[in-house]
């Protein structure tokens, strides 16, 4: 069967029809979990596998907030090939390429189903040879959210990195030597996982300030280190000093601002990349020039939104993942610097999550195509480097959706006849800003109508692709393997799109 | 007319593909320092191959850095540069006699090859010598503008660069004047620490202010900067159109002088504001309303 975006989705499941399909359903929600047993202490991860008796079959989560530094599910992937488990069912929020115990689990049959956000490194070049028996499902941030309360994605234990935990089993994330800041990706694990490990390098008495409570929590393992520090956080997230990547973010605040984006209460989120930032440090000036006060930025925070809340330019940062130090520092010691959990910010059945309240949003591509559809999950090949996080999330919950990138990567055009993978579909996308111009989603008339009164100049996306065409040549159409190893779920749990092996030789 | 004149390593692909996208009135192509010996040929036809199928694609200038007169490369650059999508030749450690040299054989590659245009030269001042020949370097048939070689010079007059400049302030001048005589335009040296943005801000407003008409630049995010430096200000814009709407008014009522802001209006002035609004139709900086 085929989607409304022509794309496959087999049988069992629900083909993706449109962004707003879900707005017929209500919410599901399964119990958020009770528990009356005072929390366990354990020294070794083993302690905690055999105190819960856990075995083959089951389904464990995590959460990505130590990023690249996580050691933690790297650990408990040792342990399940200790126990020789197998056919395990993981879910990590994200899975980056230090999570490198994973590739002999999947390997040997331990690991058989995975489901995640976001995904790339060793992992995800394992799984697109077809290592994985099982299937792999991309999901977004507020989809995996929404996913966990419904119950369609069942979590028998949710190990949770956590820098510090004090003596009751209550975690915080803002401080220890492993801290990462917010802890909002794993909110949902806490409260619907059936058990709830925490596993921290940084015991103490008590916390005057809480991320989970000890309310769901069930055990504690209290261990050396749960992670590297450097691979964390960054020390210091940087704006590119790249000069097509300036102007595209030029470019793209004067759009902003021509589009009368960028006025009192309004508000903005961004990536952490260097063109992103760039934008933020524009818009920054833009504001101060204008003296204009944002009501928030939210999302991935880092040091550049800090510096804009502690100047008063913003009321608020709503965060879910601190993307460098001085946002995990922020996060501890101003009050309108706020935690929210995935769901609050992603999840499309949240009373007024914060991703429909965005005035605009700044977001990358790896492909786009013709239709705006945009591939964030596979590059060019259909090898899996990324994955939607929020993107789709986002993209659907502002009003003015941004994508910037540079027209030729890597000597390929970014733009496709059609993309490899839709992780986001076009009707969610309204503005592309390359160095060589800005296109304008045709279904946003209102947007075309305004910069033709600004005289802002626009193009059609087919004008840039033939530019780019022009530069590069028309690359060879890849061919796609018949094999299907996965898939890409949008948001609202209707599939997307299909992920496909791909040959070791390409 | 220009203000601002990028360098683009001739070697570099992604480069040369993005040359056109930052505003820069003129792109210096280069043959010379970027660019290794054993890359020469390359250099040479990926900028020959971009320029065939681009050089009328924007309102930008092309010029072409080339190796030294009397080197090894000098003559292969000039045989496989030169055409119709360049508009002039820049030429490193310019002397007068390099200069006509230039030029005698740019009118043969011109007749040879059938050329539609005149190429011109644009020399580089770099040496203590040629600072000594300026004025009649300046002289000198297709020559268009002078550069300001400030790294080469100051190794030359052994002297160290400094961000406030004083070790050129005598170079700046010749150089500006001998351009104002012979109405060439006088093209400041690049500020080299593309990271340093105060130094970079300061070095071009001091080479503005000094009478400098433009600017080259190595890194792009120089170029906004200097095109603005070395523009008339939106103040003087309205200023020129006031002084030429008052001569129109004057000449109407038949009054051989007058004044605009109570202050009296002389022939340099309305000749001046003539020249600020030429300069401003030409880089577009007469905003028409935009609603």
């Amino acid at each position: 069967m085929k989607n409304s975006l022509g794309r496959f989705v087999p049988a069992e499941h629900k083909p993706f029809f449109s962004s707003d399909d879900y707005k017929d359903d209500s919410r599901k929600c399964v119990s958020k979990k009770t528990k009356s047993k005072k929390v366990e202490f354990f020294s070794s991860y083993a302690e905690a596998f055999d105190y819960f008796n856990l075995k083959s079959g089951m389904t464990f989560s995590f959460h990505h907030h130590l990023r690249s530094g996580d050691g933690v599910i790297n650990e408990v992937a040792k342990v399940i090939q200790e126990k020789k488990l197998k056919d395990i069912h993981i879910a990590p929020s994200s899975i980056f390429e230090s999570y490198t115990e994973l590739v002999p689990c999947i390997e040997g049959g331990n690991i058989t189903l995975i489901h995640t956000s976001y995904m790339n490194g060793p992992v995800s070049t394992v799984v697109q040879k077809g290592l994985l028996q099982g299937e792999l499902v991309m999901q977004t941030h507020g989809g995996r959210a929404r996913s966990i309360e419904s119950g369609e994605l069942h979590i028998d234990v949710a190990f949770l990195a956590t820098p510090t935990v004090d003596k009751l089993g209550n975690g915080y994330g803002a401080f220890g030597k492993s801290a990462c800041g917010v802890l909002g990706y794993a909110i949902s694990d806490l409260e619907y996982a059936d058990k709830v490990i925490l596993v921290t390098d940084n015991l103490v008495d008590a916390l005057d300030q809480i991320h989970f409570s000890k309310n769901f929590v069930d055990a504690v393992i209290v261990v050396d280190k749960i992670g590297n520090p450097e691979g964390i956080v960054s020390g210091t997230t940087k704006i590119t000093r790249d000069p097509v990547g300036l102007k595209i973010a030029k470019d793209t605040s004067i759009l902003l601002d021509k589009l009368g984006l960028i006025k009192n209460g309004f508000s903005m989120q961004t990536g952490a990349g260097g063109t992103s930032l760039a934008v933020v440090d524009y818009v920054r000036s833009l504001m101060k020039k204008k003296n204009i006060k944002g009501r928030f930025a939210s999302g991935g925070i880092t040091s550049y939104y800090v510096k804009m809340l502690e100047e008063g330019l913003f009321e608020n940062l709503y965060d879910v993942q601190c993307f460098d130090l001085d946002a995990v520092q922020s996060v501890q010691k101003n009050s309108n610097h706020i935690a929210i959990s995935a769901s609050k910010y992603g999840n499309p059945f949240e009373d007024s999550p914060i991703c429909e309240q965005l005035d605009f949003v700044i977001l990358g591509a790896t492909e786009i195509d013709l239709d705006f559809n945009v591939n964030v999950t596979t590059d060019s090949f259909g090898r899996i480097i990324g994955g939607s996080g929020g993107h789709s999330d986002i993209a659907h919950g502002a009003f003015c959706t941004v994508i910037v990138s540079q027209l030729i990567k890597s000597r390929l055009p970014i733009i496709k006849e059609e993309v490899q993978t839709i992780s986001t579909p076009g009707e969610n996308v309204d503005v592309f800003v390359c160095e060589r111009g800005i296109a304008i989603n045709p279904i946003r008339k209102d947007l075309l109508e305004l910069l033709a009164k600004k005289k802002i100049p626009t193009l059609t996306m087919k004008q840039l692709l033939d530019e780019a065409h022009s530069i590069t040549g028309i690359p060879n159409k890849i061919p796609r393997s018949s094999k299907r190893i996965g898939l890409v779920e949008y948001r609202d749990g209707s599939i997307i799109d299909s992920l496909y092996q791909v040959e070791s030789n390409v | 007319m220009m203000r601002s004149l990028l360098f683009i390593p001739g070697n570099l692909p992604n480069m040369i593909q993005n040359a056109y996208l930052f505003d820069a009135d003129a792109i210096i192509f280069d043959l010379e320092d970027a660019v290794l010996p054993s890359e020469k040929d390359n250099a040479r036809n990926l900028i020959r191959e971009f320029l065939s199928k681009n050089s009328n694609k924007k309102n930008t200038l092309n010029f072409i850095r080339i190796n030294e007169v009397g080197g090894e490369f000098y003559k292969d650059d000039l045989e496989l540069i030169v055409s119709d999508n360049i508009d002039a030749i820049v030429l490193p450690k310019a002397n007068v006699s390099s200069v006509q040299t230039l030029e005698r054989a740019l009118s043969n590659i011109e007749k040879s090859k059938e050329l539609q245009k005149m190429i011109h030269i644009i020399p580089i001042i770099e040496q203590a010598t040629s600072i000594l020949q300026v004025d009649q370097i300046a002289s000198l048939p297709r020559v268009i503008g002078l550069i300001l070689g400030g790294e080469d010079l100051t190794k030359d007059v052994e002297v160290k660069r400094t961000s406030e400049g004083n070790e050129l302030l005598y170079s700046r001048s010749r150089i500006i004047m001998a351009c104002a005589a012979y109405k060439i335009t006088s093209i400041d040296t690049p500020y080299t620490d593309v990271y340093d943005d105060s130094g970079f801000e300061k070095d071009t407003l001091n080479a503005a202010a000094l009478g400098m008409k433009a600017k080259c630049a190595i890194h792009p995010r120089h170029i906004e900067f200097i095109n603005q430096a070395f523009s008339p200000t939106k103040e003087e814009i309205e200023h020129a159109y006031k002084v030429v709407e008052a001569k129109k008014n004057a000449e109407l009522e038949g009054k051989g002088s007058f004044t605009v802001d109570g202050k009296m209006v002389d022939k340099p002035v309305v000749e001046r504001a003539i020249n600020v609004i030429e300069k401003a139709k030409k880089f577009n900086l007469v905003k028409d309303d935009e609603e």
